[in-house]
């Protein structure tokens, strides 16, 4: 029923926007996509929905502290449109085109697969559509093309693999054998393929033992497990996530994997606390960026943790941190935007303009978006070992690495640059 | 039988479609021309059906479509949209033509797990092949229309009126073989297949004959498809994907060649709406329309059309 009144509904609206004048404090409409069912809700997409929810809740209530104290975008208020990622990327193909199209949304902020991101770029760009990605790692979005409409305000996964490889060198630089175990599609491939490229370059001479890639979702990892002991290696590398990470955890912990060799969790801080007894102490974890407990001691991070764990009982994790870094980076060029058109609402292009190379403070600290022609963000990123303290899962041995230093200049390809030997 | 009428409700659907298309909002064409992709995999499904098989994997050939689509572009930057939508058919078509030797001895069960097993089998190298994106896929090419791409505005129309066009050559062909002898085999078989081969016909044969078109429709499909949305990705080839083909023909029927069309633009429908009202909770929104047409429409959708008309 409410899909045939919207029917005509748009319908009618299709034909008088363009005769209405926007008032300068209409509501600005927000798509948010994020994964609210499938295996990847429950460490990404749910925490960042939540996010989303508390960062939508407190910009228009004015709470947010300095720099982002006034209400809403420039005054005036934003309005979230919630849809689910999952369905594979025809389904959300034609869910964006709705959002754009029948629910004239102002932007849209979302997107954890890379699949999905890579399928909705192209539509963004066709539709003329402002979007933001927030989360998804692939560098191929901005190496295969250049975009006007699309932004990303995460690092890449390039970053992980590289950020990764350096914290081996400062953590055991005698390694002389590394292994991994990933799983086998984009993500999996990728993080390691990057990581492996990495490692030859900071160590030279490094021997790969094996690199095992079960399929995704397999859950089983004995003879994986096997495998990486007998291979004997110093540091394995694994960007397993969810319940693949947590199967990985439970089954290599009494076998002694983690004595016997240093493993890196490239996402392991979504895991951290959950399994926090199961994990021991030494083992290395990543939080895709310096989010989490590598997040900065300053004001907004220190509100932003505090009010999410306070709503929904946990800190946030950092698909949490990349939402509301999302949206205040798109808060931050709205409001440049409409100081540069004399404190009026600004067009959609002025946003883009403000928002290309635009930097911009977030709880994780500083983003720059000097990448992909000022549409991709940099970050810096950091890694450490976990540590119990008194029953409690803390980082011991945190190494910061600035954005320069784990990401490619613009306009390098990732794995060229690797390969260059990091060149600048 | 008062089907005789098919060809003309084909006829005046379409005009329909063309003359009402540049009326309808852009996101609503996008919706039907993604419908008319499905509706064609699934009316190869109700070929398959009328001969009492369960295909579970016939996203197979959707994906073989869609791949040799975006293949063409990506290595020899082809870019006409009919030239990509028939080449996909072609090679669907030829890939069953091979697997049919061996699922046309199958029935039942162990064709419907077969052909599942089969479309795995590509979604595993697929997702194993770096070079192809592995599981995030790629983009296609903006395709062309007799070597023209017309203004942004126009695009989806365009579109449109290629896949309403196709979809509907493709139902009258399907609406007309059903009534030749070979098509009209495929009720016997799925009643007495026994009986069939005493009367002198080859049930294996008209099958293997069927699973080729089935096939070369979801080929089309995936070609149409693939040139819509503008992206392609393994999981076309998932199991998931072979369920919502399923999932389409029992909201359906397989009473006629409009229905699996009907079916797949009240599956988008429905799962649109859905996504929109419940975004937390969509696919119990979709599983509960689907119980309710199990129950109280045991035939599908399409029997709404046929009580109506006996009474």
């Amino acid at each position: 029923m409410q899909g045939i009144r919207k029917l005509i509904a748009s319908a009618a609206a299709l034909l008088c926007v363009p005769a209405l004048a926007i008032a300068q404090d209409a509501p600005i409409k927000i798509g948010v996509v994020s994964f609210l069912s499938g295996p990847a809700a429950g460490p990404f997409g749910v925490p960042a929905r939540n996010a989303a929810e508390i960062m939508f809740e407190m910009i228009n209530a004015g709470k947010v502290p300095a720099p982002y104290a006034t209400k809403g975008l420039g005054g005036a208020k934003m309005q979230m449109s919630l849809v689910d990622e999952s369905g594979g990327t025809t389904t959300q193909v034609t869910e964006f085109r709705n959002l754009v199209q029948r629910d004239n949304v102002d932007l849209v902020i979302g997107y954890i697969s890379s699949g999905s991101c890579l399928g909705i770029a192209p539509v963004a760009e066709e539709l003329k559509k402002l979007t933001v990605f927030f989360d998804c790692g692939t560098p191929r979005i901005f190496e295969e093309r250049d975009y006007k409409y699309v932004f990303r305000t995460a690092s890449t996964a390039t970053m992980d693999s590289v950020g990764a490889a350096l914290y081996v060198k400062d953590l055991k630089p005698n390694a002389k054998m590394i292994a991994g175990v990933n799983q086998n599609y984009a993500w999996g491939q990728d993080s390691w393929g990057d990581f492996e490229l990495a490692m030859q370059q900071i160590i030279p001479g490094i021997k790969v033992a094996t690199s095992q890639m079960p399929k995704l979702f397999a859950g089983q990892y004995n003879a994986e497990i096997s495998t990486l002991l007998s291979s004997k290696a110093d540091v394995i590398h694994s960007s397993f996530w969810d319940g693949d990470l947590e199967a990985f955890i439970l089954q290599a912990g009494p076998r002694g994997l983690f004595k016997r060799s240093t493993v890196i969790l490239t996402t392991g801080e979504t895991a951290m606390y959950k399994l926090a007894a199961k994990i021991p102490d030494g083992v290395v974890i990543g939080a895709r960026g310096p989010y989490g407990p590598y997040a900065p001691d300053n004001e907004l991070n220190k509100w932003f943790s505090a009010t999410f764990e306070d709503r929904y009982g946990v800190p946030p994790n950092y698909a949490a941190y990349q939402m509301a870094q999302a949206i205040l980076g798109t808060k931050a060029a709205w409001e440049k935007a409409q100081a540069a058109n004399g404190g009026k609402r600004p067009s959609q292009d002025q946003v883009i303009a403000a928002f290309e190379n635009l930097t911009f403070v977030s709880p994780a600290g500083e983003v720059k978006m000097t990448n992909g022609k000022g549409h991709q963000a940099i970050t810096g990123t950091a890694y450490g070992v976990t540590k119990k303290v008194g029953g409690k899962m803390t980082i011991d041995k945190i190494k910061r690495y600035p954005a320069e230093k784990v990401n490619p200049p613009d306009g390098v390809k990732a794995a060229d640059w690797i390969k260059s030997g990091f060149k600048k | 039988m008062t089907s005789d009428r098919t060809p003309r409700i084909l006829g005046a659907i379409l005009v329909v479609l063309l003359a009402a298309g540049p009326f309808v909002p852009q996101w609503a064409i996008f919706l039907i021309t993604i419908a008319l992709a499905k509706g064609l995999v699934v009316l190869g499904l109700l070929i398959l059906l009328r001969c009492g098989l369960v295909s579970f994997g016939q996203a197979l050939y959707y994906c073989i479509g869609a791949y040799t689509a975006g293949m063409l572009g990506r290595l020899f930057e082809v870019d006409g949209v009919l030239t990509l939508m028939l080449a996909g058919m072609v090679v669907a078509a030829v890939t069953a033509y091979v697997l049919g030797f061996l699922l046309a001895r199958y029935r039942g069960i162990f064709f419907g797990l077969l052909s599942l097993a089969v479309s795995m089998i590509l979604y595993g190298l697929l997702v194993k092949s770096e070079t192809l994106g592995s599981s995030d896929g790629f983009n296609v090419l903006p395709s062309t229309l007799f070597g023209i791409r017309p203004a942004d505005e126009w695009v989806r129309y365009a579109v449109l009126v290629v896949a309403s066009v196709v979809a509907f050559v493709a139902a009258l062909l399907v609406h007309r073989y059903l009534k030749t002898p070979l098509g009209s085999l495929a009720p016997a078989i799925k009643d007495n297949e026994i009986r069939v081969e005493y009367m002198g016909a080859s049930a294996r044969y008209a099958i293997h004959v069927n699973y080729v078109i089935a096939a070369a429709l979801a080929g089309l499909g995936g070609g149409l498809a693939a040139t819509t949305v503008g992206h392609i990705d393994p999981e076309m080839a998932y199991w998931t994907t072979s369920g919502e083909f399923i999932f389409i023909t029992i909201l359906a029927g397989t009473g006629s060649v409009i229905a699996p069309f009907l079916g797949a633009l009240i599956f988008g429908i429905i799962q649109t709406v859905a996504f929109d009202i419940s975004p937390n909770t969509w696919q119990m929104v979709l599983g509960g329309a689907l119980l309710a047409v199990i129950v109280f429409l045991p035939t599908g959708l399409w029997s709404l059309f046929r009580r109506r008309r006996a009474t």
